[in-house]
């Protein structure tokens, strides 16, 4: 009795090699290209002009660029979801989601260090950090942990690949030189031997083990970088747990999207199918209720309480300047995923795909939302500060630089994609033997 | 032959001293090498009282100017002046929102138009409470919330009790800024102004100017773009052993500072005990709860010399006027 879905193992490997890009994808390649520039344009105006360009003040010194990093470092953690835990329970659907998974975590790890290295006023003195380093310093533990997380990552990626390098080695007619040249030079070792696959798979579980507390640790730690101060709504005890359970939850979000778009531009509906997207989508909904549960949590409490330096922070989020991105960031972000994705038909492909994209939205405006109101309320009042102290809004310059950042991080992917299979071959084939 | 000798000696001997005796009659002004060759007298003299108690006038053209201190390295400004813990007593019920001592440290620092170091606000703390003006400085507070963040050890606590920055280390992370419950840091987002008029404009000469001054951070001088700055209890004015800009500006005595260890705090006019003025007057700390241990205390403006509404007028120009 023979499966008919049943793909034979030259099929398979024939609608997985990386494709050359289309109209579309040279137009998403050009576009991306353009807003990069912008951002690297924008960030030689800032290296020559102080942090002056930005909209940033006395008060509000930390903007969009913090923010940045709190949702570059959330949608890191998604590697160590699908492919780490995942892997350690023997999900099996979840194969072909792992390297999507994973690249997105290596690059937006990438750019929560540039955006940080952006940030600073003098960058050239970044090595002080390794000179000078004091280990009592959240942002020394940010560091550590952040650099820890992308080698672990790193080897995620590489190791899964190897047997595709082999793969993509045998098939050297449908590579350009360069890229042939690339892949022997990454992967020609591998024989593909038992032993080598023991070694490998070995290597591959210590990996995954180890990277599932250095995934809590990096969104920990970055939420330390606000509750290790004393601020009215950053001095929360809630802000791990938080943090790390909205980082879930805009990482589920984001390979939901990206499968979606790799699905599509890449004809992959045999490998990304219905039960994917109705799977992930189960998976959003239960991490959204969990994010809204610590928002409970992180918002109500204190609002029953209203103590004195809570009250203009919580009141200004409620109902004040803030409230219709406070509300965005609440309905657009969690609420109406949820409902979306509670029905059988809100978890077909499109529908999935819009309520992912609306996660990922709402997650960056609610990273936003963390950090720059806090510092319009401090402890003692803002007197006699010109106008503009009272309200920020990001610069053209911050903007640029934002969106460059944003569109690194794709351009990594798309670049990813195209240079090596995005959904793993080797895996895909035994998963399709054993099944048989 | 011997007699030849000797007086060959002899002649020598004259002759060497001769020599050296117009060779020293010749450098008429002593001053003249430290001056350098090109310097032409100046006409004006000044009476200068020499080592062996004589008085000696002098062209005031070669005269060197030299810096008070020697240059102090960056150990010794880290490790701060022994024996000393600096504190600040604030009277509230004195102050009348003049702003003296805001213009003076801002023009003492040469800080930006905007950079207040000190700022003083109009305080109510509830709604029925009376509304007064309180100065708040860096508190140099003993649990300093903003060292015990700072990655790169740019911001440290000092033995007598001053809470410095070092902008030669400092990365611009601005986490010290976040930190800070009392939001007294201020940060150099551009290329800090300098005025061609330095402080000490009178002694430097007329090529030097502040941006080419050595940094020190007892000076906090100059500023650097990238960097935080604060107030810093002017330890290169308790060097010398004179009062911070703002004490000596202040024109009705608000400020008092001193040493905890002598017990003994001064506005430059009048001297207190620390203990007992903090005794007498119920001198308090802004924050206690949050457990920063501040060195700065507050006197209740009570029996005020002045009405809030007196202060409403000197509104800060200099801060209204910039963009």
């Amino acid at each position: 009795m023979k499966n008919e879905n049943l793909l034979s193992e030259q099929q398979i490997t024939a609608d997985l090699l990386p494709q050359k890009f289309g109209r579309r994808g040279k137009i998403w390649t050009a576009v991306l290209l353009m807003i990069a520039f912008a951002g690297a344009f924008a960030y030689y105006r800032q290296l020559r002009y102080g942090l002056v360009v930005t909209n940033m003040g006395d008060y509000v010194s930390w903007g969009i660029y913090i923010s940045n990093f709190v949702f570059f470092v959330a949608i890191s953690l998604v590697g160590s979801l699908i492919t780490a835990i995942f892997r350690l329970a023997d999900i099996r659907w979840a194969t072909p989601l792992t390297r999507i998974a994973e690249i997105i975590a290596v690059s937006a790890i990438v750019f929560a260090a540039i955006i940080i290295v952006v940030d600073m006023g003098r960058p050239e003195r970044f090595m002080n950090l390794l000179l000078h380093g004091r280990l009592q310093s959240p942002i020394i533990w940010d560091v550590i942990v952040i650099t820890t997380y992308f080698f672990i990552s790193l080897l995620l990626l590489y190791f899964p690949l190897l047997p595709d390098l082999k793969i993509l080695i045998g098939f050297k007619e449908k590579s350009s030189k360069l890229l042939n040249k690339l892949y022997r030079f990454q992967g020609s070792f591998w024989r593909g031997t038992p032993g080598q696959f023991h070694i490998s798979d070995k290597a591959i579980s210590i990996l995954c083990i180890t990277i599932i507390p250095v995934a809590f640790c990096i969104h920990t730690v970055t939420s330390w970088l606000f509750a290790t101060t004393y601020r009215p709504g950053w001095d929360s005890t809630n802000f791990g747990a938080y943090f790390v359970s909205g980082a879930f939850l805009v990482g589920a979000g984001a390979v939901i999207v990206a499968m979606f778009v790799f699905r599509k531009a890449y004809g992959l509906q045999k490998y990304i199918t219905y039960i994917h997207f109705d799977k992930m989508g189960k998976i959003v909904v239960l991490l959204a209720l969990l994010y809204l549960y610590f928002n409970v949590n992180e918002y109500l409490v204190p609002a029953y309480k209203m103590k004195k330096p809570e009250e203009a922070h919580l009141t200004e989020l409620f109902s004040g300047e803030f409230a219709p991105v406070f509300w965005f960031a609440i309905c657009v972000g969690m609420v109406f995923p949820i409902i979306i994705l509670l029905f059988k038909n809100g978890r077909r492909p499109l529908p999935a795909f819009i309520a992912a994209v609306m996660v990922v939205v709402g997650a960056w405006f609610k990273r936003y939302l963390i950090v720059t109101p806090t510092l319009l309320h401090p402890f003692l009042p803002m007197q006699n500060v010109p106008d503009r102290y009272h309200h920020y809004f990001p610069s053209i310059s911050e903007w640029a630089i934002a969106m460059g950042s944003l569109a690194g991080v794709l351009l990594i992917i798309t670049f990813f994609a195209r240079i090596y299979p995005i959904i793993p071959i080797h895996e895909t084939i035994a998963e399709n033997e054993a099944v048989a | 032959m011997e007699q030849n000798e000797r007086s060959r000696r002899q002649f020598l001997a004259t002759a060497l001293l001769a020599g050296v005796a117009t060779g020293c009659g010749v450098k008429k002004n002593p001053f003249e090498d430290y001056a350098g060759k090109d310097v032409a007298p100046s006409g004006e003299t000044v009476k200068l009282l020499s080592v062996d108690g004589d008085i000696i006038e002098m062209d005031k053209a070669f005269l060197k100017p030299v810096p008070d201190l020697p240059p102090l390295t960056n150990l010794e400004e880290r490790k701060g002046i022994a024996g000393k813990k600096f504190v600040m007593v604030i009277d509230l019920a004195r102050c009348k929102n003049v702003g003296a001592c805001r213009k003076a440290c801002n023009h003492a620092h040469q800080l930006n138009p905007g950079q207040n170091w000190i700022k003083v606000l109009g305080m109510q703390d509830a709604d029925h409470d009376a509304p007064y003006w309180q100065p708040t400085t860096c508190m140099h507070c003993d649990e300093p919330p903003c060292v015990k963040v700072c990655p790169v050890d740019a911001t440290f606590k000092r033995e007598d009790g001053i809470v410095l920055i070092d902008s030669d280390r400092c990365i611009g992370c601005r986490f010290c800024m976040a930190a800070c419950p009392y939001t007294t840091r201020v940060f150099n987002w551009e290329e800090p102004h300098f005025t061609e008029e330095a402080p000490l404009a009178a002694f430097i000469p007329a090529k030097a100017k502040v941006a080419e001054k050595h940094y020190s951070c007892e000076t906090s001088m100059p500023q650097k773009i990238g960097t935080v700055s604060k107030c810093d209890f002017c330890p290169d004015m308790a060097r010398k052993g004179e009062l911070p800009h703002c004490v000596s500006a202040c024109p009705n005595g608000v400020f008092f500072f001193g040493d905890m260890n002598e017990d003994s705090v001064t506005n430059g006019a009048e001297t207190f005990r620390f203990s007992e003025l903090i005794k007498d007057k119920s001198g308090y700390r802004l924050m206690e709860d949050l457990g920063t241990k501040p060195r700065v205390y507050y006197l209740p403006p009570v029996n005020r010399n002045f009405p809030y509404e007196a202060g409403l007028e000197n509104n800060p120009s200099d801060i209204k006027n910039v963009k």
